[in-house]
């Protein structure tokens, strides 16, 4: 992609850094779209499993819906608690949304389109996701407010509780990839049935399906965020863009757990195997439609969850994670380890 | 290239704050905050070493650093919660019940 | 040059936001200092071709220890503390002290020498990626300490348990 010599006139260095800056702009704004009509998807198929219309009245269907909240959030007045904590209230939104957004670097939406293809890819998606848990806490500790408090009481010691299963349960991808760079992660996939990784490793899937929904706290696992008991939890307090900011940071990070479970489980961009065999003619569908198809099945997927399962009390939702999920995963490792050593005698397969 | 001996002397700056506010400082929480900036300040050394010396046992005693911090800070903060729970207090210097 | 610039940065970074982290009188503040310093020590860590370590230090301290501390400062709802004083009152000894033990960090760094090179420079590492480079080097030559370790986490999980478990009537 980067020329060798300098074309027009301009250094390669930065042609590099241009390419790169260009590539940030394109995620960005595709994120930031999917965003803005994952709320209105959100709430039409809702409404629909409700036998309710949703938002029909600004513009056809109302597909403006999202745009007009986003003016109306905009322009909102901004209210800032008295006796909060000023500079960490200012602070946490931005710093959820910067961690969300961070994620997006190491993702590859299609073969060869990712803006930093890092050997760490899979870790350094740990570690932002562990740290979009500070937005929450901060904000519910600044605002001063008894329930902001709870929610982001809940949310610091959800978030750390599932934490753990999330990892335990991609080792097992990690263990079959040999490999923690995402693309290899993906194209190492094509060696097994049906072109995923969920085949083999569904315990791991399952185990990371629910900790993905706890830790970007969905229902039925909103609990920091809990409407009949909080109000809304941790940005009871927050008004105007600032609650914006937050709305995205949560959206953004439902974005990056269901792209990472498309990446890692269900194949990325490829097409499965035995689909192209039958019908030859998919090959020529670019990689960047199936991987936003298998995204949008599972965005899907979470507000099916959100209109079906009512929420979980708090003690069941650590129970859930302690007493289940962590054991469910940590055999899902001895069980692959072992299939492994098995199949491969050891070796990388 | 940088020398190594400017990652020694952070290193060594770092470790010294930390030793300053454990000695200094009442609050528990601080201290143990204190105790995580000293380990830090070892790690830059080790991982500075490391690499300077090509040999990578610097990067994996850091690893085992890592995973005995937390320890230390999961045991440690248990230590807080107890003491808050019994005496309503996290300065080190309210608890005197010993003293004559 | 510019690596300089960067150290310079960096190192500038983690002095400044170690001392702001533990003079804060707001416990809240002193964590989010210590943040802070992680990100600018993994930096580093990046700098010195160390990215294993580097995204363990922020999943395991930014991620995990300092959540945990953020969430006991929430649990003993610790606001800020205005009727205690901040410092011992011989603070000024605790700063000589630590200003010793710097000087003698400093002068033993004179004398010290660079031994003899290992085997993964660079070009090794870089031909089989970081992490399957320390991860050889853990799971063979330092197994029983790495085993060791897990002991230690174990004791550690079922001590946290114990001392902050409510007694039961």
């Amino acid at each position: 992609m980067i020329p060798e010599t300098a074309m027009f006139g301009i250094p390669q260095w930065l042609w590099a850094i241009g390419i790169i800056v260009v590539k940030i702009a394109i995620v960005l704004g595709a994120v930031m779209l999917h965003v803005a009509y994952a709320t209105y998807f959100e709430r039409k198929v809702i409404a629909r499993m409700q036998n309710r219309l949703g938002p029909m009245d600004v513009g056809p269907y109302g597909l403006l819906q999202p745009i007009a909240d986003g003016i109306k959030s905009f322009f909102k007045e901004d209210i800032i608690p008295t006796n909060s904590d000023k500079p960490l209230f200012y602070m946490a939104p931005i710093l959820g949304l910067m961690a969300a957004f961070s994620s997006l670097a190491v993702l590859p939406f299609f073969n060869g389109f990712v803006i930093a293809n890092i050997n760490i890819g899979l870790l350094f998606l740990f570690a932002m996701s562990s740290l979009a848990v500070y937005g929450v806490i901060l904000g519910g500790w600044s605002s001063n407010s008894k329930y902001s408090f709870l929610g982001g009481l809940r949310a610091s010691a959800q978030v750390i509780s599932y934490e753990v299963p999330l990892g335990l349960s991609l080792v097992g991808v990690m263990m079959m990839a040999g490999s923690l760079n995402i693309t290899e992660i993906v194209n190492a996939q094509s060696r097994y049935p049906g072109g995923m990784y969920i085949t083999a490793q569904w315990l791991g899937f399952f185990v990371f399906v629910i900790s993905a929904i706890a830790e970007t706290n969905r229902a039925p696992f909103d609990l920091p965020e809990a409407e009949q008991e909080l109000i809304a939890g941790f940005f009871t307090e927050y008004s105007g863009m600032r609650f914006a900011l937050f709305f995205m940071a949560e959206y953004t990070g439902m974005i990056v757990m269901s792209s990472l479970a498309v990446l890692c489980f269900l194949g990325g961009w490829t097409i499965p195997p035995f689909l192209l065999k039958m019908l030859p003619f998919l090959g020529a569908v670019p990689g960047v439609v199936w991987f936003m198809m298998k995204l949008y099945v599972c965005i899907f997927f979470y507000y099916w969850i959100r209109a079906t399962l009512p929420r979980y009390r708090y003690d069941q939702l650590m129970a859930i994670g302690w007493k289940v999920l962590i054991p469910l995963s940590l055999v899902n490792i001895v069980i692959t380890s072992i299939m492994k050593m098995w199949l491969h005698k050891g070796g990388t397969p | 290239m940088i020398p190594l001996n400017w990652y020694m002397w952070l290193s060594g700056i770092v470790f010294c704050i930390g030793i300053f506010g454990f000695v200094t400082r009442r609050n528990i929480i601080i201290m143990l905050l204190s105790i995580e900036i000293m380990f830090n300040g070892v790690n830059i050394s080790l991982v500075a070493l490391s690499h300077y010396l090509e040999d990578l046992a610097g990067q994996v005693m850091v690893f085992f650093i890592i995973a005995v911090a937390a320890a230390e800070a999961a045991i440690g903060l248990a230590l807080v919660i107890l003491l808050f729970r019994n005496k309503e207090t996290i300065t080190v210097d309210d608890l005197n019940e010993l003293k004559g | 040059m510019v690596n300089q610039i960067f150290f310079l940065y960096f190192s500038a970074v983690i002095v400044a936001s170690s001392l702001l982290a533990i003079t804060r009188r707001n416990v809240m503040h002193g964590v989010l200092f210590m943040l802070l310093l992680f990100f600018h020590i993994a930096g580093l860590y990046l700098f010195l071709n160390a990215e294993f370590i580097s995204a363990v230090q922020i999943i395991v301290y930014a991620g995990a220890i300092m959540v945990l501390f953020l969430f006991v400062i929430m649990l003993l709802n610790l606001r800020e503390d205005f009727s205690k004083k901040q410092f011992i009152g011989t603070w000024p000894i605790g700063l000589l002290v630590s200003c010793g033990v710097l000087m003698v960090i400093l002068v033993s760094m004179v004398v010290i020498t660079i031994g003899a090179k290992g085997v993964w420079g660079i070009e090794q590492i870089g031909r089989v990626t970081q992490t399957v480079a320390v991860g050889t080097v853990l799971y063979t030559k330092y197994l029983f300490p790495f085993e060791v370790a897990s002991l230690v986490l174990l004791v550690a999980i079922i001590g946290a348990i114990v001392l902050a478990k409510k007694r039961l009537n």
